[in-house]
């Protein structure tokens, strides 16, 4: 089968497991994407990179998960203003990757909607941030551009706009809805307020240091993408975190997920209009932070995961206080969710809200979190099961409803199975070192790194040609695939409810802004 | 519902006091007199993130947890910037958001108070400024007081606030610093 010739190729051009590289000519690109999507498999991320003075000149990439394991399909392009063929006919989550990879380095797609994405008015159409050898400093603010955004006419409809800056305490973004009366026929999102030039900036930083500003892509998911930043680093190196690291980052990663969660599951109930909800919740996070803070010296862990291994300890004691509040916290959670389980209001609320269901999940690529609450198993922590999942086996949280009450029972059940894992691997924390040293890498082609955060995959590509230095560093949040995917979740649903539809999936814009 | 009530009454007030204003935090004095005149303690809050990683709005978050408590101080946050005395803004401000946060800031009424939050807001962070970002708040609207950290605790913020609401101590105890 082709696919299987495919993989069998990539593995030995790579000889890794994560992270076959595949380089593939311009009608393979689009066909190898469609085996994967015949095959279940979906779109992880596709970024571009530029090799100036190089032939090729550039490259867009694109990383595919399918049955359990990573292949990333390298396309080489001759002339970056030639389009190449797009896969957002394949994958539409693939759509608003490649405009904002043109807005970045100006290699342009074949697909109809060329409108910039992450491009406002900081700079011109023909500026690539990624291109340009240094910036060019700014004294005056860029005047606010004009996006053409898609207009829906007829009788009695209207338009609600929303953002940047937001009624709460929110990240920045803009929606437009149109409605007739109170239901919404159409939202389109325009991101990009957040963009702070990250993937930029990680070229000005050794590459030894660019784990600091991979925990500060999304704040929210920081152990996550400061977690595949150091796997992607650590593969370019050759090297392995000790066992007790190893350990130490699964504990992180579920206390992200808790941290996440908890947070999530108070503000679900407050906007379903019941604040007991948010007073409960947000006091047990509290508790939380403050077990994590006194364990690990961090209330999140932005600094705790580094090259080659972690830098937050937690000695026997500590380790069993932890695991200890983590069971109470476990229960806690049992009881009220029995209480929100009870409430007819806040289920009347949930059931039936923004529903996304299988099918259209599936072939929109729906993803994480999420993505279980429409059916879609993925969940990396089980299909690929990297160190210390393979020895831990996680359960699988699904449903199949897609609704806000769906996505509220996953965070439930996540919770609980967080608790479960976090406590394993506290209880069995290996001894020995903390951190493998860890020398640059040579130049040589990207490695990936890709973990399951608490909203889903998060992938970074990471890439030297120069001895300590960064080339290239992608940075991938699931929210690029499930952003396009709540344009559709409130389609037919009351305006009131946008702001509870919207929580439910609680998207990151920072993370995807870059 | 009793389930409810009775986690509530079991669980009592959690609330603790607020920390002590930090005049070290403070880098600018004006308005003060007239803002204390017309607020009190009573204080609206528009929180506005100008490109933040959202890890300071989570911290930004907890302030309204039953343990900070901060509307049990008179404090609270609102919807608008016409209803607001005071901007919370983090940063690293982004080109793509000076503009709302400028218009944000005409649009919030007289007498007002700016406190940037974060090391980003403060200074613009680990991103720094450059095509993509102007870098600390200061760049793009005046500010009162800035609180670093990355992300500042809840302690820090409270304390950035009361700081901002309270009269400036001049003389010996700002020498100190």
């Amino acid at each position: 089968m082709a696919l299987q010739r495919r993989w069998e190729k990539a593995a030995a051009l790579a000889g890794r497991r994560a992270g076959g590289l595949l380089h593939v000519g311009p009608a393979e690109w689009v066909d190898a994407a469609a085996d994967v999507a015949a095959s279940g498999g979906q779109l992880l991320a596709l970024w571009g990179t530029l090799y100036p003075e190089s032939v090729p000149a550039a490259a867009v990439r694109a990383a595919l998960f399918v049955d359990g394991g990573l292949l990333v399909l390298e396309l080489a392009v001759a002339d970056p203003a030639q389009p190449y063929r797009g896969l957002h006919e394949v994958f539409p989550a693939a759509a608003r990757m490649q405009r904002a990879v043109t807005d970045l380095t100006g290699i342009r797609s074949d697909a109809a909607d060329q409108r910039p994405w992450l491009r406002h008015a900081a700079w011109r159409a023909d500026e690539w941030p990624l291109a340009a050898p240094t910036a060019v400093p700014r004294v005056a603010v860029p005047a606010a551009d004009d996006y053409p955004f898609v207009r829906v006419a007829g009788d009695g409809v209207h338009e609600v706009p929303v953002g940047p800056v937001h009624a709460g305490i929110i990240e920045p973004g803009h929606f437009r809805l149109s409605i007739v009366g109170e239901k919404v026929l159409r939202l389109e999102q325009r991101l990009g307020y957040a963009h702070k030039g990250i993937e930029r900036r990680f070229t000005e930083l050794p590459i030894l240091e660019g784990h600091r500003l991979a925990a500060r892509i999304c704040g929210d998911s920081a152990v996550a993408f400061a977690w595949a930043y150091c796997q992607a680093l650590e593969g370019l190196c050759g090297a392995t975190a000790p066992p007790r690291a190893v350990w130490l980052r699964g504990v992180y990663l579920e206390i992200e997920r808790l941290q996440n969660h908890l947070g999530d599951l108070g503000a679900l109930g407050n906007d379903a209009g019941f604040a007991f909800g948010l007073s409960q919740f947000s006091r047990l996070k509290e508790e939380l932070l403050r077990s994590v803070q006194q364990v690990f010296g961090q209330r999140y862990l932005l600094d705790a995961v580094v090259p080659g291994g972690v830098a937050a300890d937690a000695d026997d004691e500590a380790a069993g206080l932890l695991a200890a509040r983590l069971g109470q916290l476990a229960a806690a959670v049992r009881a009220l969710r029995a209480i929100y389980d009870d409430h007819a209001g806040v289920r009347d609320r949930f059931a039936g809200a923004g529903t996304v269901l299988p099918e259209l999940a599936r072939r929109l690529g729906l993803t994480g979190l999420a993505g279980r609450a429409s059916g879609q198993p993925a969940d990396l922590r089980i299909d690929s099961s990297w160190p210390p999942y393979h020895v831990l086996t996680p359960k699988r949280c699904l449903r199949r409803d897609g609704d806000v009450a769906a996505r509220v029972a996953v965070r439930f059940d996540e919770v609980e199975e967080s608790c479960r894992l976090a406590r394993a691997l506290l209880s069995e924390l290996p001894g020995g070192a903390l951190r493998a040293p860890l020398a640059a890498p040579d130049p040589g082609p990207p490695a990936v790194g890709v973990i399951e955060g608490w909203r889903g995959p998060v992938l970074v590509a990471l890439e030297s040609r120069e001895r300590g230095r960064i080339h290239r560093c992608h940075a991938h949040d699931p929210s690029w695939q499930n952003w396009p995917v709540l344009e559709h979740a409130v389609i037919g649903n009351i305006v009131p409810d946008f702001p509870l539809i919207n929580k439910s999936f609680n998207l990151a814009y920072s993370g995807h802004d870059l | 519902m009793l389930k409810a009530l009775r986690t509530i009454a079991g669980i009592g007030i959690v609330s603790e006091p607020a920390p002590e204003p930090d005049e070290t935090l403070r880098l600018r004095e004006v308005l003060q007199a007239e803002i204390l005149a017309s607020l009190g303690r009573a204080l609206c809050i528009r929180q506005v993130d100008a490109g933040s990683c959202n890890g300071c709005e989570l911290e930004i978050h907890a302030l309204n947890n039953p343990i900070y408590n901060i509307e049990g101080l008179g404090i609270r946050f609102v919807a608008s910037p016409r209803h607001a005395d005071l901007l919370l803004v983090t940063g690293p401000v982004s080109w793509h958001m000076a503009v709302a946060l400028r218009r944000t800031y005409d649009a919030t009424p007289d007498p007002k108070l700016v406190v940037a939050v974060g090391d980003c807001g403060c200074t613009g962070g680990i991103f720094g400024a450059g095509y993509a970002t102007a870098g600390p708040v200061s760049a793009v609207i005046p500010v009162d007081v800035a609180v670093p950290g990355c992300p500042p605790s809840p302690e820090r913020l409270l304390q950035a606030i009361l700081t901002a609401i309270s009269p400036a101590v001049r003389g010996a105890q700002a020498a100190e610093r």
